[in-house]
């Protein structure tokens, strides 16, 4: 792996100030609350979201179908169509329409397909100034991280982190944590280059297929600020955000800022149909490994996901552990499956990074099996031979013991004779689950001997 | 009705007192209870470390102990542990690499196959256990009955609310049970996680056991043992006084 620590050793560090781990946890726990609450003011939720999951199996049936479609109607409403294989294109399409007009500006609505896709280093290397105009996104671009969330990119930073942040680089008074005042002082800032921008990004929530048009969803509105100001708007999403008919929409809408937030909708839902007079509208639709996982049967409908990230707020282990540890742009339950189909090498330890609750399954709104997948995972990476050696080892040797009765009798009484009469054998460093707990009392009779004893 | 005693390799060598409390519970409520004496574990510890492919040895073994050969015939397949009954549910045989040697067999397994607490309310329907447990309890819900057997509603669904172990622990004579501020959230034990993932583990552990203690509970209970030896190991080392509890131990107490 090139990222440094993998998901397990970043929640070591992570887990090292428990009352951060505290916070962490109960402001996301606060927002899971929120979305059932939401939810539950529904009576119909749990048919929506079959509803959805349908729609998207559909989509996925039927992906090449839409896509051109979307594609036709799109052109004939004067929106210009890229197709990019991988994330290497994507960039070189953004940066060729940058060079085309001479640009050196973009303002960016929040959009995780261009950090998935690594846009805004590559465009700085290629001396083009990208600014995230989201809030949270803002937040942590200026600390040069990146968002550990992809609803709430900056859930991991507290009202003083943003202070000092902001008092570093956007020259708010030391100290300060007042989110007003702060908030305040990031709209100036960013007023300065929404005006400046030659060029807006924006992602893409839904792609209608028979309309040819986008919808947007913001709470910040700066989506459409950034769209309606610049000269150039490009829009960036990947092939599966399409939806057949505008009138599916609803049904979409209703679910996503619910399941995200608990808001009943989005502050702004924006509906981009063609460019307004004198301006250029590009749509790039992204591969990027997409078609890989709509080919593996059993992960394609991974793909029906709306970016809402209920699973991470509802997973106890992401609220424990934080979205960069992670390592991946999409962090979370719906991170750990999809990332191993985008580099299984990288990403070979998220599978574990899970109990296996299927929490994330219940509150997803298009009925993902998550935690089925990431079992499915954890079998795939192993028979690709990224499980180690000694863990190779150490299942083999379990399984032996567990496969043979008498084997498995003979260890059994075995160990519990040495933890009876050598505790110190496994209550030492080298025992995990000894550095922060008790072993269980190991009795002198298992339940067998018990039962051959009394019963035969 | 006859039915096989399943006993997880785990209670078998450390909590044999669950395994004594399951069996004297379903033979007080008349039901013929037989232990298959060559039966070790499920095969889940490496089916969900990603050794699905290992397992033909446990499901030969679980198999041949449970299945219907010559004379042995059960009737049902019971086990104080929602996680090893879902296990046989969603795995058993089910790795294409296995030799399907016995394709019937591993069918009527999977049906016949059931947690304590849905057997006693499904198919036994107990409705009176003459129980006594004059203790205050906090109830662990484990994840895999809970949300993948379904023995309760779940705090992310919309739906009716309901609880099979619940109803029964309101059978018990003189128990108080808690009422906890997080009722479904998972304990952090999660079989080779718990010691792969050690830290977020043991916090979500003693983020567990907070809730129970602010609810001053003197047991802390559940259907599955895993969960609750997690949960005991992290009380211990705090050295509190709160204990666990199999929820066969309660339903069985006199």
């Amino acid at each position: 792996m090139t990222h440094s620590l993998t998901h397990s050793q970043a929640s070591d560090t992570f887990n090292k100030d428990e009352s951060r781990v505290d916070w962490h946890d109960e402001s996301l726990w606060f927002i899971r609350q929120k979305r059932d609450k939401a939810a539950f003011a529904i009576p119909e939720w749990e048919e929506l979201r079959e509803s959805a999951s349908q729609i998207k199996e559909n989509v996925l049936a039927n992906m090449d179908t839409y896509l051109l479609e979307f594609e036709q109607k799109a052109q004939k409403n004067g929106i210009h169509v890229h197709w990019a294989t991988d994330a290497a294109e994507h960039n070189t399409l953004v940066l060729e329409i940058m060079q085309k007009h001479n640009f050196k500006k973009i303002v960016k609505s929040k959009s995780m397909l261009t950090e998935e896709c690594h846009l805004n280093p590559f465009l700085e290397k290629n001396g083009i100034e990208v600014i995230d105009t989201d809030l949270g996104e803002r937040i942590v671009q200026l600390r040069n991280e990146p968002p550990s969330h992809i609803v709430l990119p900056a859930i991991h930073l507290k009202k003083q982190d943003v202070g000092d942040t902001f008092h570093e680089y956007l020259g708010t008074e030391k100290g300060a944590s007042d989110p007003q005042y702060l908030t305040e002082a990031a709209r100036q800032h960013l007023r300065g280059k929404f005006i400046a921008a030659d060029l807006a990004i924006t992602g893409v929530n839904f792609a209608i297929a028979e309309t040819g048009g986008f919808v947007v969803c913001t709470n910040e509105g700066n989506a459409d600020m950034g769209a309606h100001l610049a000269k150039v708007h490009i829009a960036c999403m990947g092939f599966e955000k399409i939806i057949p008919k505008i009138e599916n929409l609803g049904i979409f809408l209703r679910l996503l800022a619910r399941s995200a937030t608990g808001q009943p909708i989005t502050t702004y839902s924006s509906h981009f149909q063609k460019p307004r007079a004198g301006q250029e509208m590009h749509i790039i639709i992204v591969d990027n490994g997409r078609s890989t996982q709509l080919g593996r049967a059993d992960f394609r409908n991974s793909l029906k996901c709306i970016r809402c990230g209920a699973c991470m707020n509802t997973c106890p282990v992401y609220r424990r552990s934080g979205g960069h540890s992670y390592h991946n742009a999409v962090a979370g339950p719906i991170g750990i499956i999809l990332a191993p189909n985008l580099d299984m090498k990288q990403n070979n330890d998220l599978p574990f990074a899970s109990t296996l609750c299927g929490s994330c399954t219940n509150v997803c709104p298009v009925k993902i099996n998550i935690h089925e997948q990431i079992w499915k995972w954890r079998q795939i990476v192993t028979q690709e031979g990224y499980a180690g050696f000694e863990k190779t080892q150490g299942i083999k040797l379990m399984n032996t013991v567990l496969s043979k009765p008498k084997v498995y009798r003979f260890v059994g009484k075995m160990g519990r004779e040495i933890m009876r009469f050598a505790p110190f054998a496994v209550n030492n460093s080298l025992n995990k689950w000894f550095k922060n707990r008790e072993m269980p009392d190991a009795p002198k009779e298992s339940f067998r001997e018990w039962y051959m004893k009394q019963k035969m | 009705m006859k039915i096989g005693l399943f006993i997880p390799c785990y209670i078998d060598q450390f909590y044999p007192k669950v395994g004594i409390a399951t069996l004297e519970l379903l033979e007080k409520l008349g039901v013929q209870v037989h232990y298959p004496l060559s039966q070790t574990c499920c095969g889940q510890p490496m089916a969900n470390s990603g050794f699905a492919h290992l397992t033909k040895g446990c499901d030969d073994n679980f198999i041949q102990n449970f299945g219907s050969f010559g004379t042995q015939h059960f009737d049902y397949v019971v086990s104080p542990s929602g996680s090893c009954v879902l296990h046989i549910k969603e795995h058993l045989g089910g790795n294409p690499l296995h030799s399907d040697a016995y394709p019937e067999q591993v069918t009527s397994l999977k049906n016949k196959v059931f947690e304590l607490c849905e057997f006693l309310t499904d198919i036994l329907k107990v409705e009176n256990l003459n129980a006594h447990f004059p203790h205050r309890v906090g109830f662990h819900n484990s994840c895999h009955g809970q949300r993948m057997l379904g023995l309760s509603s779940m705090s992310e669904k919309v739906g009716e609310t309901f609880s099979k172990p619940l109803s029964l622990l309101g059978q018990v004579n003189g128990l108080t049970l808690a009422d906890l501020s997080r009722k479904d959230e998972c304990c952090g034990f999660g079989g080779t996680f718990c010691v792969t993932e050690e830290a977020v583990s043991v916090k979500m552990g003693k983020d567990r056991i907070a809730d129970h203690l602010s609810k001053n509970v003197d047991f802390i209970t559940g259907g599955d043992m895993s969960c609750l030896m997690h949960l005991e190991g992290i009380l211990k080392r705090q050295k509190s006084t709160v204990k666990i509890i199999h929820i066969a131990e309660i339903l069985n107490s006199k």
